[in-house]
């Protein structure tokens, strides 16, 4: 066990140490990155994805995942456009596009967890309807009458470099952090992830845990929908698609296992801003965006691929070296 | 749906019969909710039995019909693919752009490109999820993308359109075969080819073994590292063959071409029968999933319903059969419970 916890804080250490790396090699290689508008830049871009990873971060614990969030995203946005047409207020529109995401998380999370059905099929499907019923809010139209004081703060710096939104982010950070690695509630996702059964007999209500990370997953989604939505100042059927491979991605490269069990929100953020500052660099070299994603979809399936190589090849060596001393003990 | 479900239901008082049975119940849905929903929209609106129409639908179903022959293969041995409608999108650029260049090339020429392009994309997908041990899910999401960003990085901005390809590649997909489209014919023969694999021949008994139960499956000396790599291989290379399809039906092919195709091909195979927890279904009902599909898009246009719906309903309906499935499993758990307790 506490090799299996060394070789862990091992990859999360490996990922903070080559986060540190390319934020400064690129800083001292790629021209602009370094400067505060860039940094400004950087932060609006990781902000949905690192956003949404929060809650990712304990589905994946857990051994379950949900595809649906980019979908959740475009369609509370295609939402709050509609509303916005309707006339309510944006103050009251912002509540309500959060509790729509809440809304559709717990509809994956009735499926997934009351009816039992695997959580991959369900929000591939999700995933489908929720954007499908974006288009069917909004259709191919664009809302983008938002007020300035909204979209404003959005864009907006404390003292020129650091965004307002990265309040937001931080005070999230810090509450799922804790929530998942000093109480009780975080230690029974570890333990429903390494084995659900054995969590179900030792009294953690599995299936409720669940239902209500979904319904978290969901609403987390929604208010990345409304800041989307402002920060572009653009509400459409299409925001965000195919923004959940990026989640995915950091959440696998942040050191969270596929299979659960195991994992830790540090690593997950390193993971984001990793992904976010690669992409940034490479962009501000003039690399398209859409062959950006062959970064993003080797890296993801290279954060799953090298650690199950390094346990292979560690198994290998060991069993080779008891191999090798077996003879030389019965000599 | 429901009509699988209620048949299933009937099923379930006479626990003595096959479970090939219920499965072929599974597929007697599917043509009842399409005949259902054909004669409903044909009364509605005549001319939706029209030829044309028809000829119309049965083209669209093709090339769909062909990426889910495959994926079918794959999801029966409890993976998934989400990397076909890369490997189309790829492969119809690359056909596109060979044949712009070589006017001269012929039809079989292009087919055997596609083929095996699609089956390189598939040899990796297989790789990295059985040598990897990296879960498909992992595999194919990470390939979907990095081989769009491949075919963006090699198209950037251009594309190519249909005065640039050759005459006879176009022709090839809207031409008949004693008044059947080629590209039907093509569809059907895939389909029979897969099915008929999948039903009577070793490999195809071996891959529905795998998806009932990986590890008995290894136990019985299944070859599982070939028989992974054979699914993902036939994937790829009718995710290919698809590509070049769809190159010569329509003849202008960018980069985004096939672009969340995977949806549709995984809607289709989950609402033809084949179940997520892999082990059971058909290639025949995959075609006729690609088909109810297919038709009720049609549908939806000619009675004049909003077109932003068909997203919606696909969705909807991966969840349903998804339910479905679940249903299923559940009831012929229960009967088989009750049959033993009987012994």
């Amino acid at each position: 066990m506490s090799e299996l916890r060394g070789r862990l804080a091992s990859w999360d250490s490996a990922i903070i140490g080559v986060t540190v790396l390319v934020l400064i090699g690129a800083s001292i290689g790629v021209e602009n990155f370094g400067n505060s508008s860039n940094f400004t830049f950087l932060i609006l871009d990781l902000l949905p994805i690192a956003l949404i990873a929060l809650p990712m971060t304990m589905i994946v614990i857990t051994g379950e995942i949900d595809l649906s969030v980019a979908s959740t995203l475009g369609l509370t946005s295609a939402i709050m456009g509609d509303l916005w047409n309707r006339g309510l207020t944006i103050e009251t529109i912002m509540p309500l596009c959060v509790l729509a995401g809440a809304l559709l998380g717990a509809v994956n999370g009735f499926l997934i967890n009351r009816l039992g059905l695997p959580s991959l099929a369900v929000t591939i499907g999700t995933l489908a309807l929720y954007r499908g019923l974006a288009l069917v809010v909004l259709g191919d139209a664009a809302v983008a009458d938002f007020p300035w004081t909204y979209t404003g703060w959005v864009t907006g710096t404390i003292g020129g470099a650091v965004p307002n939104v990265l309040i937001i982010l931080v005070v999230l950070a810090v509450i799922a952090g804790v929530v998942l690695h000093a109480t009780p509630f975080g230690r029974s996702l570890f333990a429903i992830g390494a084995n659900d059964q054995a969590a179900r007999f030792s009294g953690i209500n599995v299936t409720r845990t669940k239902f209500w990370l979904y319904v978290v997953s969901g609403a987390v989604a929604g208010l990345a929908g409304v800041l989307w939505t402002l920060r572009y100042s653009s509400a459409r059927a299409d925001n965000g698609a195919g923004l959940e491979l990026a989640v995915v991605a950091a959440v696998l490269l942040g050191g969270v296992s596929i299979f659960g069990g195991k994992g830790s929100l540090w690593g997950v953020l390193s993971g984001v801003l990793l992904l976010a500052a690669l992409q940034n660099a490479l962009r501000l070299q003039d690399v398209s965006g859409q062959a950006l994603n062959i970064v993003t979809g080797v890296l993801l399936i290279a954060s799953v691929l090298l650690p199950n190589i390094i346990t292979g090849t560690r198994n290998a060596l060991q069993k080779r070296r008891l191999r090798a001393a077996v003879p030389a003990q019965s000599s | 749906m429901s009509v699988a479900v209620t048949e299933i239901h009937k099923q379930d008082q006479k626990p003595g019969r096959s479970l090939g049975y219920v499965f072929r119940q599974r597929e007697m849905g599917i043509v009842l909710a399409l005949v259902a929903l054909v004669a409903y929209t044909a009364i509605n609106q005549s001319r939706f039995l029209s030829s044309q129409s028809i000829r119309d639908i049965l083209l669209n179903t093709a090339i769909l019909a062909v990426l889910a022959s495959g994926m079918a293969v794959v999801v029966i041995t409890r993976h998934i693919d989400l990397s076909v409608g890369s490997v189309l999108g790829l492969s119809a650029f690359a056909v596109a752009t060979v044949m712009q260049h070589n006017q001269d090339l012929p039809m079989v020429a292009a087919l055997a490109l596609g083929l095996g392009i699609g089956a390189v994309a598939g040899v990796v997908n297989g790789a990295l999820v059985h040598f990897g041990n990296v879960p498909a899910l992992v595999v194919t999401l990470g390939t979907m993308y990095a081989y769009r960003g491949l075919t963006y990085s090699w198209a950037g901005g251009q594309q190519v359109t249909a005065d640039e390809v050759p005459r006879h590649f176009l022709r090839f997909a809207n031409s008949d075969l004693l008044g059947v489209p080629w590209l039907v014919i093509i569809a059907l023969a895939v389909i029979a080819g897969v099915g008929v694999m999948m039903r009577n021949y070793r490999i195809g008994r071996e891959l529905y073994a795998m998806g009932s139960s990986p590890q008995a499956a290894g136990l019985a000396g299944i070859k599982i590292a070939r028989n992974t790599l054979v699914a993902f291989v036939i994937s790829g290379a009718l995710a290919g063959l698809g590509g070049v399809l769809y190159a010569s039906r329509f003849g202008t092919v960018d980069a985004a071409s096939g672009n969340g195709y995977e949806l549709q091909v995984v809607a289709a195979v989950v609402v033809g029968g084949v179940a997520v927890f892999g082990g059971s279904g058909t290639i025949w009902g995959a075609g006729l999933g690609a088909l109810l599909l297919t038709v009720i898009g049609s549908a939806l246009a000619v009675l004049d319903i909003n077109q932003f719906w068909q997203q919606a309903i696909v969705g909807a309906l991966i969840v349903l059969a998804i339910g479905a499935d679940r249903l299923v499993a559940v009831r012929i758990a229960r009967s088989l419970r009750k049959r033993d307790s009987h012994v």
